[in-house]
């Protein structure tokens, strides 16, 4: 009897092995394990064995008919995976075809630019301030030093709507109207961004609408090298740590001291056609709030001081992205604004 | 201003300051020096020239055959086709291996069989503008008027190789409009001295105050007229040097005595004129403002007609010169004049601006007058003048000037102390060193107290207060050494506002649904400026526009967007998503700044999803645009509170669009372009929406606050309701929203059919309902007894029945 369950189990094992899949392996445990099977079979011939033999006889019965039963579980493992194997390969996909798209729309590049310049002043301490871009001739020019009749009205050709009202020239009257509402109290760190409007021509490097940026701090012993250290600090986030700003002295009417502020060119000051080969590039214009200007929004210049400075948006587009066409900005040509949809 | 610097030289020390390098210590020191140009370096081998014969060619009427002394050992043959070629002339040669302007080189040639061994030029073959060439020598070849040798260097001769710097002025440094002012900066700069003429013209024993009478009658428009009389003038053309330095200032030569008052013009910044004394019709200068329609024929033979708000000078009858501005044609000096008045005054700024204007005529005079002349120079300017038409024009100047009214010269005294000083700079100068600068300007200083005063010349009228001292500092202490710092005191946190925030979160929002940013002009044309507009107001409109597109401000965003759109279409991209933010301008009234409200905008057309391979393809339409406002109020917070309602305002598709609602007011709306507008545009069936951005964004919202998630399940029950045609989604969904009180958690339209299976008129519309209790997990029967009442009420309401 021992010998013939030894047989059964080793037939049993090798069908198990050579089930091709998981039906035969099915017949192979119906044969040996089902209820007509020969284990069974054995069993039911137990009865003849003696009282010693019999336990002895159950405990192999069962050895084997784990041993059957744990090795069709193993094959059975095995065939479900090559089974998924099977599927999977035939689900098999190109992934190189392209995905199904999503649409992702981006800043405008004057928006990049400005909100870009207006975070780095934010970072400073400085809040941002907005204002109408159809002004009185009061904020646009006389709070400003700019009395009717003065030459240096030549200077920004306006759009008039009538002889009061006009577009304005610059962002300008926002730091007036900033300064009339701190009512002479310090200090005032604003930046200023918007749109401004100026008679000319649209060609290249003319456009009759554009944007500027401009800042403005006053405070109780606001200094010119308080300026330099700014804008230096402003040229170094905007262009890159290497560059350097330099300053040369200009005039505005509303500033004095005023100076043009140059960054030093990428080129590292070999020359360039960027630089005119100059190693050099004019940025900006500033200077110290003109005590004239800072009297009639009401602050007194004994005791305040304070430096403003300004700059076209465009240009500094211009020549952080290298565009060479102003009216570009204002063409809404998708293959020109779809590039600026990247994060730097 | 363009500023030779051989002529410079006269006055200040440049020993060692080559062009470039001076220009650029120039502009550091605060005049921007725009170009240095050197008309020579483009220039070589161009040689004065004698003309020893002319002959006819032999083959050619218009040509000439001329032997040339050019120098060398024998004269070369030169063919030359200028009308005004002679012998005895003195001439510019470029000689064979010549370069001229153009990198144009000359060769040997045979012109019509005869040898030509160089060219004989005129002034523009030299580079010199024709604008700037004296009109004798126009239309030819240019001849030396005094002695030179053959084959010296012709382009020396002509100061051709002199540098002519061109300063680029501010308003204010109006100084620098005459060579004595650019002397003064660069001896400052360099610290060297400035040598100055000392004009002290010999004169004869008549006295001019015999010759001639004086008297202002416009006291105020010129406080002074200084006038001096010039006899037995020898008219004729000015020495080559004066021709040239005033071709490289940029004023052309005329005759002696013009060339000299404009010699003296750009020398001293004082602009004179010269009158034809036998011509003025009379022995008086009477000064007084300008009768209404009075007329004057200027020097350019124009007829001017005056107003009363204009400046003449008179003879005491009729008017001899426009002010300031320009001379009378009548009292012009000529070939024939033998005696002259010089004339150097003071004209008001305004008034000279005003007429200059009027008239269109802008001259080196008026210029000079608009910023304000140096009460200083007007004696010393007219006397320089006089000096030099004895010495050019062997004139005889009568004795004394005669001088009609007066103009006091003050200089300025401007205070500041030291502390200030630096306070302002940031730096730390010492008394010293202000003083030093200040005597390089040469101003003259007095300190006292660790305060200095200042004495500004009035040359320098620019200079008014403490701060314009600190720019002189700053300037010639050199910006570079000014240390870098940040403002010291307490700092506060910088920001954004909530409303400058919440725009750049509708900008991320809607480009992140794949809306680019667009920019558009403010200014518009009249047909658009109404366009779409939300209220009906007259456009704002420019006084003087620069054309008829830009000549309004705009009341809507959409008429360029859609510009834009059409824009890219024509250019092969079909699916177009653009939005812009922007103001809007609506008026207020005559001389009432507009409203200014912003707006939010977008167009969208084309495609709104495209997978080709898969074959997937979805055009945009109404719920694509409409979505996406949606989503936008959803973004910020404001999604209960968006409703729409069917409208139909101008430019929109009547059918297709939907007046927007925050709360009960009307804040823009969303819809289909009318597709009249689409086809005249050439635009695809295209999608707008315009919102008052101004109010989202300012609409209080609660602040967020954590809801607890419910632990227990929700209960669906789905309806198809069949109602009239005409019944409305929102009005059903308000139905059942009210009905469902609390439990009610969840409403949304899952289908909606209308068509052959329903009865004409009718439309079924399937909602889902989610009922949920967030304290316990309902009954069946509770939620039944609930939704009985929403069916009840939908019945009683809508008249919706459920469908079969």
């Amino acid at each position: 009897m021992e010998q013939q369950l030894k047989e059964l189990q080793n037939q049993a094992l090798e069908q198990i092995a050579a089930a091709a899949n998981l039906k035969e392996l099915n017949d192979v445990r119906v044969a040996y394990l089902g209820k007509k099977g020969p284990v069974t079979e054995v069993l039911k011939g137990m009865g003849k064995l003696s009282a010693e033999e019999r336990p002895k006889m159950g405990a192999l019965v069962n050895v084997v008919r784990e041993t059957i039963s744990e090795s069709i579980e193993e094959k059975q493992e095995l065939l479900e995976a090559a089974a998924i194997e099977q599927k999977l390969a035939q689900e098999s996909i190109d992934v190189t075809l392209p995905g199904r798209p999503v649409k992702q729309g981006g800043h405008h590049p004057l928006t990049r630019v400005a909100e870009e310049i207006e975070d780095l002043f934010i970072g400073m301490g400085y809040t941002v301030a907005e204002g109408p871009e159809v002004e009185q001739d009061f904020y646009n020019f006389e709070a400003l030093n700019l009395p009717k009749d003065h030459p240096a009205r030549d200077m920004q050709d306006t759009f008039y709507i009538t002889p009061e009202l006009l577009m304005r020239t610059h962002t300008s009257p926002v730091q007036v109207r900033t300064m009339q509402k701190h009512e002479g109290r310090g200090p005032v760190k604003i930046i200023c961004p918007g749109k401004v409007y100026r008679r000319d021509s649209d060609d290249a490097t003319h456009s009759h609408q554009f944007a500027q940026i401009e800042g403005l701090v006053v405070g109780e012993n606001i200094r010119m090298s308080d300026l330099k250290g700014t804008l230096d600090m402003f040229a170094k986030k905007m262009f890159g740590e290497d560059r350097e700003i330099r300053l040369r002295p200009s005039f505005f009417p509303f500033t004095e001291p005023s100076v043009e502020v140059d960054v030093s060119c990428m080129c590292g000051g070999k020359g360039c056609s960027i630089c005119k080969g100059t190693g050099w590039i004019e940025v900006l214009g500033a200077g110290m709030v003109h005590p004239n200007v800072l009297e009639m929004a009401g602050f007194d210049s004994n005791k305040y001081t304070g430096f403003a400075f300004g700059m076209g948006q465009e240009r500094i587009a211009m020549l952080k992205y290298g565009i060479d066409d102003i009216r570009h900005f204002y063409t809404n040509d998708l293959r020109f604004l779809k590039q600026f949809s990247v994060h730097e | 201003m363009f500023v030779s610097y051989k002529w410079l030289a006269q006055y200040v020390d440049l020993a060692g300051q080559s062009p470039q390098e001076l220009a650029e210590k120039i502009t550091r020191a605060g005049i921007e020096v725009e170009g240095v140009e050197i008309p020579a370096s483009e220039m070589k081998n161009i040689v004065v020239g004698y003309v020893k014969t002319r002959e006819q060619h032999p083959n050619a009427d218009k040509l000439s055959k001329c032997l040339v002394d050019v120098g060398e050992e024998e004269p070369v043959q030169i063919i030359c086709g200028a009308k005004n070629v002679d012998a005895g002339q003195y001439v510019a040669v470029a000689k064979t291996g010549a370069v001229l302007p153009g990198n144009f080189k000359i060769k040997r040639a045979k012109l019509r069989g005869e040898e030509s061994n160089g060219m004989i030029c005129s002034l523009s073959e030299l580079g010199i503008e024709s604008r700037l060439t004296p009109k004798e020598y126009a239309e030819g070849i240019f001849n030396f008027p005094n002695d030179v040798t053959p084959g010296e260097d012709a382009l020396a001769a002509l100061n051709r190789d002199d540098a002519i710097l061109e300063l680029s002025l501010t308003p204010n440094r109006s100084d620098a409009l005459s060579m004595m002012g650019v002397a003064y900066e660069v001896a400052a700069i360099l610290d060297r001295d400035v040598n100055l003429p000392a004009p002290n013209p010999a004169e004869s024993d008549e006295k001019a105050s015999d010759a001639i009478h004086i008297h202002i009658d416009a006291p105020k428009d010129n406080p002074i007229y200084i006038a001096r009389v010039v006899k037995n003038i020898k008219m004729g053309p000015s020495p080559i040097w004066m021709q040239t330095y005033l071709m490289n200032a940029g004023v052309r030569p005329h005759n002696n005595v013009v060339d000299i008052t404009n010699y003296v013009l750009m020398e001293y910044g004082q602009p004179l004129h010269a009158f034809d004394l036998d011509r003025l019709g009379s022995n008086e200068i009477v000064v007084r403002r300008a009768v209404e329609g009075e007329k004057l024929i200027t020097l350019d033979d124009t007829e001017r007609i005056l107003s009363a708000d204009q400046l003449v000078i008179t003879n005491g009858k009729e008017p001899v010169a426009l002010a300031g501005v320009m001379g009378g044609a009548n009292s012009e000096v000529h070939d024939g004049t033998v005696n002259v008045l010089i004339e150097s005054a003071y004209f008001d700024g305004q008034i000279v601006r005003a007429a200059s204007k009027a008239h269109g005529l802008r001259s080196e005079a008026s210029a000079r007058f608009e910023k304000g002349v140096d009460p200083a120079r007007i004696q010393a300017a007219c006397d320089r003048a006089a000096e030099l038409m004895v010495e050019l024009a062997s004139g005889t100047v009568l004795s004394g000037s005669v001088v009609a009214g007066e103009l006091a010269i003050e200089p300025k005294r401007v205070s500041i102390t030291l502390e200030k000083l630096n306070m302002r700079l940031g730096t730390d100068l010492q008394m010293g060193d202000v003083e030093d600068i200040f005597r390089r300007l040469q101003f003259e200083t007095e300190t006292k107290d660790n305060e200095i005063t200042v004495t500004v010349p009035t040359r320098r009228a620019d200079i008014m207060i403490p701060e314009d001292l600190t720019e002189e500092v700053a300037r010639l202490y050199g910006y570079d050494h000014i240390p870098l710092t940040l403002p010291e005191g307490a700092t506060q946190p910088g920001s954004l506002t909530s409303y400058q925030l919440g725009r750049r979160v509708v900008r991320r929002y809607l480009e992140g649904t794949g809306f680019n940013q667009a920019m558009t002009y403010s200014l518009t044309s009249a047909k658009r400026a109404s366009e779409f507009a939300l209220e009906h107001r007259a456009p704002v409109a420019l006084s003087m526009p620069m054309s008829e597109e830009r000549a309004y401000l705009r009341q809507s965003l959409i008429p360029h967007l859609i510009e834009a759109a059409a824009y890219n279409n024509a250019r092969q991209m079909p699916s177009v998503a653009l939005y812009e933010t922007g103001s809007i301008y609506l008026n207020e009234g005559e001389n009432v700044q507009p409203k200014e409200e912003e707006r939010l905008a977008g167009i969208i057309t084309g495609m709104w999803h495209e997978h080709l391979w898969q074959g997937e393809k979805k055009a945009v339409d109404f719920f694509t645009v409409k979505g996406i406002v949606e989503g936008l109020a959803a973004q910020i917070g404001l999604a209960e509170r968006m409703t729409f309602q069917k409208a139909a305002p101008a430019g929109f598709h009547p059918g297709r669009t939907a007046e927007v609602l925050l709360d009960s007011e009307s804040i823009g709306f969303v819809g289909q372009l009318h597709p009249t507008i689409s086809k005249e545009m050439d635009i695809k069936e295209a999608y707008l929406f315009e919102l008052k951005l101004d109010v989202l964004l300012n609409a209080s919202r609660e602040d967020l606050a954590y809801m607890a998630i419910s632990r227990h399940p929700f209960i669906s029950r789905d309806i198809a309701l069949v109602v009239d045609s005409t019944v409305e989604a929102a009005a059903l969904e308000a139905v059942i929203k009210q009905a469902g009180g609390a439990l009610l958690t969840g409403v949304r339209v899952f289908d909606v059919y209308e068509g052959e299976r329903m009865e004409e008129g009718k439309k079924s519309v399937a909602f889902a309902l989610t009922y949920a209790d967030p304290e316990k997990t309902l009954t069946d029967e509770e939620v039944t007894a609930v939704h009985e009442k929403v069916l009840a009420a939908l019945k009683e309401q809508a008249g919706a029945d459920l469908r079969a």
